[in-house]
């Protein structure tokens, strides 16, 4: 078990479905806090609601878990009222792209300083399975019965343009990547983004022809391209594979950042 | 020592907060409230406390509760709109007994209605507008000196209690500008903290569990969730959620007598004003032109939870007169307790009831 001082043994078990990828998130997210040695009594992490935003509820820190979308707000006043606090933000696509799309582009551009982990699992899951801002189009889910008909938010790019410090998109496929992907937005003052593309076999896999976990976690490594290749496609005017989307490092930059540590 | 000034209302808000220790402020520009957030602009960075500019008014309530986890004391300001989009965090910051300040400079409404005009149409609002069932405290200056005075209150009860409190002015004593008096230093009344062995959302008699926030090396887990003493979220088990909610409403109402903050003028009169904010400055006029013992006022300062008890104080009364600036809000409670008639004397658009309305209500009923 990875960081098992983190774990609040008395929660358990905790709600999440069987082959949810949601654990594997929260796993490398802890190896990254031991790898940076932070303390438990200065971390606090928050989210807001659906099933990435119960994360913080298993972890034994001070932590808050809000309301629906509005994390990054609430985790803005933890940080700027007590900048020596390492404040980590467990969301979901939905929770941060449709209700808390505001707050996400507002606490990107602060580049408030701390660490935002999406999980983004394509689909409302808590509630059973809807389409989301990241549904894919095509995709089936219980409220685009006949194939979901609007263009999905790409997160990470949208986190670039709106300003954060650092932003990265891996997979739960790539557990050693995500974790150094973490632990270096972590490291990076100013507002880390790490969108973590990650499977829903319970409400999103079983209606799209992905029946089961490995067949999910195979269609995440298959269709993600390293950012230097799709690059490389680009330069020679090749075309990039349907469905595919890039993984590892979109930006490290030094723009200046609100609440660092004095 | 203190001194005195000739000062803005709203100003006076911003003094009172700074002087109680504010040193948290999230908000977003909004008429007639927008002086608050000016003034600790300027003034929060020179006292070592930090002003936010938030992208609404959803974020800003928002960033007020994570700053107040941190253990400072933390304000936000609008008027009825971002009143309107604060409703559901306020209902999170009941669930999650988190102790702040929202200051409420009401103006006309329903929806953007009249931004530079007066009204208390929001009293309702400020107790009912979440969902759920919950109890919280609002209360009502009617003058300058008031807004310096009942916002230092304001964090002391918030704290007190560890509920969000509400300062629910209004555009005239906003931005009415008079003499005011501002102490060197207030005293101030942080939460208890939690002690050592006990869990953190536990209460004793007084219902209110102590306070760890964030970095006491507590671990406390906040949710809006119902949740156990432990704060862990246990959301089907009807017990836990009848404990919970009836803790949270009684910890307010059980201490209705102790949170209570009211005014009398001739106990002994037959026909008696009931006011609130600034339509007792209308009454106090009429009082002054008409001196008459059988003319009475009780003048809430703290308007919820109801001092239903205030009404009894005027043992000879035969009616209550109620002049607000809506339709009639607050004098549905004073009709529930009493026996007597109660007149509604609401006025709306956005001036104050002239004291020649009030004359003429008052000649009709005696």
């Amino acid at each position: 078990m990875i960081a098992p001082d983190w774990f609040r043994g008395d929660r358990l078990p905790h709600i999440y479905c069987t082959g949810c990828g949601n654990g594997t998130i929260i796993n490398c997210t802890l190896a990254a806090v031991e790898e940076m040695g932070w303390k438990r009594d200065e971390t606090v992490f928050v989210s807001g609601i659906g099933c990435s935003s119960r994360a913080p509820g298993y972890i034994l820190t001070d932590s808050l878990h809000t309301t629906h979308g509005r994390a990054l707000a609430f985790a803005t006043g933890v940080k700027m009222a007590r900048p020596e606090f390492n404040v980590v933000v467990f969301t979901g696509d939905g929770d941060l792209a449709a209700i808390g799309g505001n707050h996400f582009i507002h606490a990107c551009r602060r580049n408030v300083d701390m660490t935002v982990v999406c999980m983004n699992n394509h689909i409302y899951g808590m509630t059973g399975g809807q389409g989301s801002p990241t549904t894919p189009p095509g995709a089936i889910s219980s409220t685009t019965p006949y194939g979901a008909s609007e263009p999905a938010f790409d997160l990470a790019e949208l986190a670039v343009a709106a300003g954060a410090n650092y932003v990265a998109r891996w997979t739960s496929y790539h557990v050693k990547e995500l974790t150094k992907a973490i632990t270096v937005g972590m490291q990076t003052p100013g507002l880390a983004f790490i969108e973590a593309r990650t499977q829903c076999p319970t409400n999103y896999g079983r209606h799209n022809k992905l029946r089961t976990v490995p067949a999910m976690i195979e269609h995440l490594r298959s269709h993600a391209i390293l950012v230097a290749k799709r690059d490389r496609l680009v330069a020679e005017g090749e075309p990039i594979p349907e469905g595919a989307f890039t993984v590892g490092e979109l930006v490290r930059r030094n723009q200046p950042a609100m609440g660092v540590r004095r | 020592m203190s001194r005195t000034e000739f000062m803005q209302g709203n100003a006076a808000c911003a003094e009172g907060a700074l002087a109680a220790g504010c040193r948290f402020f999230g908000g977003y520009p909004i008429t007639p409230s927008t002086e608050i957030a000016e003034t600790m602009a300027r003034r929060l960075p020179k006292a070592g406390g930090v002003f936010i500019s938030m992208e609404d008014e959803i974020a800003s309530i928002a960033a007020v509760i994570g700053a107040a986890w941190t253990g400072a004391r933390a304000m936000t300001a609008t008027s009825g709109p971002g009143f309107s989009l604060m409703m559901e965090n306020i209902g999170y910051a009941a669930m999650t007994e988190t102790p702040c300040v929202i200051v409420n400079i009401q103006r006309g409404g329903p929806s953007t209605g009249q931004p530079t005009r007066a009204a208390q149409g929001d009293m309702l609002q400020c107790r009912f507008g979440s969902h759920g069932d919950y109890s919280t405290i609002a209360i009502t200056p009617n003058s300058v000196q008031e807004m310096f005075d009942l916002t230092v209150k304001a964090f002391d009860l918030a704290d007190r209690f560890r509920v969000p409190t509400f300062l629910m002015s209004d555009e005239i004593v906003g931005h009415m500008r008079e003499r005011v008096t501002i102490p060197d230093a207030v005293d101030i009344q942080r939460p208890r903290p939690l002690a050592e062995g006990s869990l953190p959302f536990a209460a004793g008699e007084d219902k209110i569990p102590g306070f760890a926030p964030f970095g006491s090396g507590r671990a406390v887990h906040v949710t809006g969730l119902t949740h156990d003493e432990r704060g862990y979220p246990d959301t089907t088990d009807p017990e836990a959620h009848d404990k919970l909610v009836r803790r949270l409403v009684a910890k307010v109402e059980s201490a209705r007598r102790d949170i209570a903050d009211y005014e009398i003028v001739n106990p002994g009169a037959e026909t008696v004003f009931v006011t609130y904010g600034p339509p007792s400055r209308t009454v106090e006029q009429v009082m002054r032109d008409h001196p008459d013992d059988s003319i009475g006022h009780l003048r809430l300062r703290i308007v919820w939870p109801f001092p239903e008890f205030a009404l009894k104080e005027f043992p000879n009364a035969k009616v209550f007169l109620m002049p607000e600036l809506n339709m009639g809000q607050v004098v549905r409670e004073v009709q529930r307790h009493v026996d007597q008639p109660v007149v509604s004397i609401p006025k709306i658009g956005g001036e104050l009831h002239t004291p020649a309305e009030l004359v003429r209500v008052l000649e009709a009923h005696r």
